[in-house]
């Protein structure tokens, strides 16, 4: 699985960095960064927990 | 709740986010049973958010609101019934009553029908006076602020402020009215509120503070606001943002207990058998905070959708507490505001990062020697580290230990 940001959307918010710290790194220039593209699927239910919470629905899975 | 055996059928009333919420927690958690959707709107569900900001704007067309792709609502497996009201709850008899007269029988139920906007006493009919809330409604807005060459905003809380700085930025002429002495001050102490003020200010919005507003002016379209003192406001377009009302007339023969909304449990349920609530319409105690609140927030509603529909599939004795740290964001031109937690202007509040001066900051609350709250202008990868902190009941003097960390 691949993590996939529409930066259109996002706006900062940080919510996925305190659902999914590996993954999400929102940074002092509060800009997002992806710190883990293609995480393990041990971290799927996290990664979903981002995308259901993201508050502009900016983060979706790509299954490759 | 009475223990009832679990639901084969369940309708879901409202079909917004937490209505959405609902529907996908449930087929999550393997419930495999028939899903009816109600909604009032045409559209399935969308994103309430952008329309105040990038779809007003004339950034985004509507079918970039849509909350998930056909594909997602197809494979939902939800029977919809959509430009339709509830009308009626039987919650004896477990059936929902809809405006085409057709009663649908339930084993389950979600509430989620949300809240309506108030409207400003005999300015429903005239042309020009909006409120704010549907894609509909969104859509005739921007249509007339095409044209506009004045915008007179009533109310500068969320709404107010997001649709004053999206026509601000399309180069209208904005006069917002607000009866509070400073934006937003029945929940902040006066300089934050000052500070969400000075955003509108700068960029040449007349904002008049500790005004009342007596009426519109205009015959068949408006043409101004009636202050209290008798003086108008010219105006070709108004927008009226003095709240919202809990979406509860539908349950008033129900039986069910209303109060400001519907009052539920501290684990979403009603007062009737195999009922919960989510989203604007639910008043439920929130223990994490020792408080009964009703929240009408984005996130509120993808929580507690997904808290309710979990209520429903629960077996006796193991219904969970729904007690989540209430989030809510707002951008107003370049200024991101972002808010955790609960606050009233007696509160303690203190500035811990940045300063309000540069409108990049973090100011945290205390209540009873208690991390209450968490404001930021600015500083979104700092205020989500106090999210945890405040689900840990975590003491104020921790909280400013962590602050300077």
């Amino acid at each position: 699985m691949r993590v996939v940001v529409d930066f259109d959307r996002c706006q900062s918010n940080a919510v996925c960095m305190d659902v999914a710290p590996e993954i999400f790194e929102v940074r002092d220039d509060n800009f997002l960064y992806i710190l883990d593209e293609v995480p393990s699927e041990a971290l799927r239910p996290k990664l979903e927990e981002a995308v259901r919470r993201c508050p502009t629905q900016a983060i979706s899975i790509a299954e490759d | 709740m009475a223990p009832s055996p679990p639901p084969n059928r369940v309708v879901v009333v409202g079909a917004s986010l937490a209505g959405l919420s609902a529907l996908e927690a449930l087929r999550q958690e393997g419930f495999e049973g028939e899903l009816i959707a109600v909604g009032a709107e045409t559209e399935l569900p969308y994103d309430r958010p952008p329309l105040s900001k990038q779809v007003l704007q004339g950034q985004w067309e509507p079918d970039k609101t849509m909350l998930r792709d056909q594909g997602q609502y197809d494979a939902l497996g939800v029977t919809w019934h959509l430009g339709r009201r509830a009308t009626a709850l039987d919650p004896v008899a477990r059936t929902v009553t809809l405006d085409d007269g057709e009663p649908l029988a339930y084993d389950g139920l979600v509430i989620a029908t949300g809240a309506t906007p108030r409207w400003l006493p005999g300015s429903r009919d005239l042309a020009g006076v909006h409120v704010l809330r549907t894609l509909r409604e969104c859509l005739a807005l921007r249509a007339e602020l095409q044209t506009a060459s004045r915008l007179c905003v009533v109310g500068a809380g969320f709404i107010g402020a997001e649709v004053a700085a999206s026509a601000r930025v399309q180069g209208v002429e904005v006069t917002v009215l607000e009866a509070l002495p400073a934006p937003l001050s029945r929940a902040f102490p006066a300089e934050l509120g000052a500070a969400c003020a000075g955003l509108h200010v700068d960029r040449g919005v007349d904002l008049r503070c500790g005004v009342t507003v007596a009426g519109v002016e205009g015959d068949g379209r408006v043409s101004g606001v009636r202050l209290g003192d008798g003086s108008v406001v010219e105006a070709d377009v108004v927008v009226v943002g003095i709240g919202v009302v809990p979406e509860t007339g539908w349950l008033e023969s129900s039986g069910l207990s209303l109060d400001n909304g519907v009052v539920c449990d501290s684990t979403c349920a009603t007062s009737a058998p195999g009922v919960v609530a989510a989203g604007d319409i639910a008043r439920w105690p929130n223990n994490l905070f020792g408080e009964t609140m009703r929240v009408e927030h984005w996130s509120n509603a993808v929580e507690q959708g997904a808290a309710a529909a979990r209520r429903l599939l629960a077996a006796p004795g193991e219904a969970v507490e729904f007690a989540p740290v209430p989030y809510f964001w707002s951008d107003q031109y370049d200024t991101k505001i972002q808010f955790l937690g609960r606050c009233c202007p007696t509160d303690e509040a203190r500035v811990v990062d940045g300063s309000i001066e540069e409108r990049r900051f973090v100011a945290l609350f205390a209540r009873d020697g208690r991390l209450i709250g968490a404001l930021a202008f600015n500083r979104p990868r700092l205020l989500m580290g106090y999210r945890k902190l405040l689900a840990a009941k975590t003491s104020f003097d921790d909280a400013l230990a962590h602050a300077k960390a």
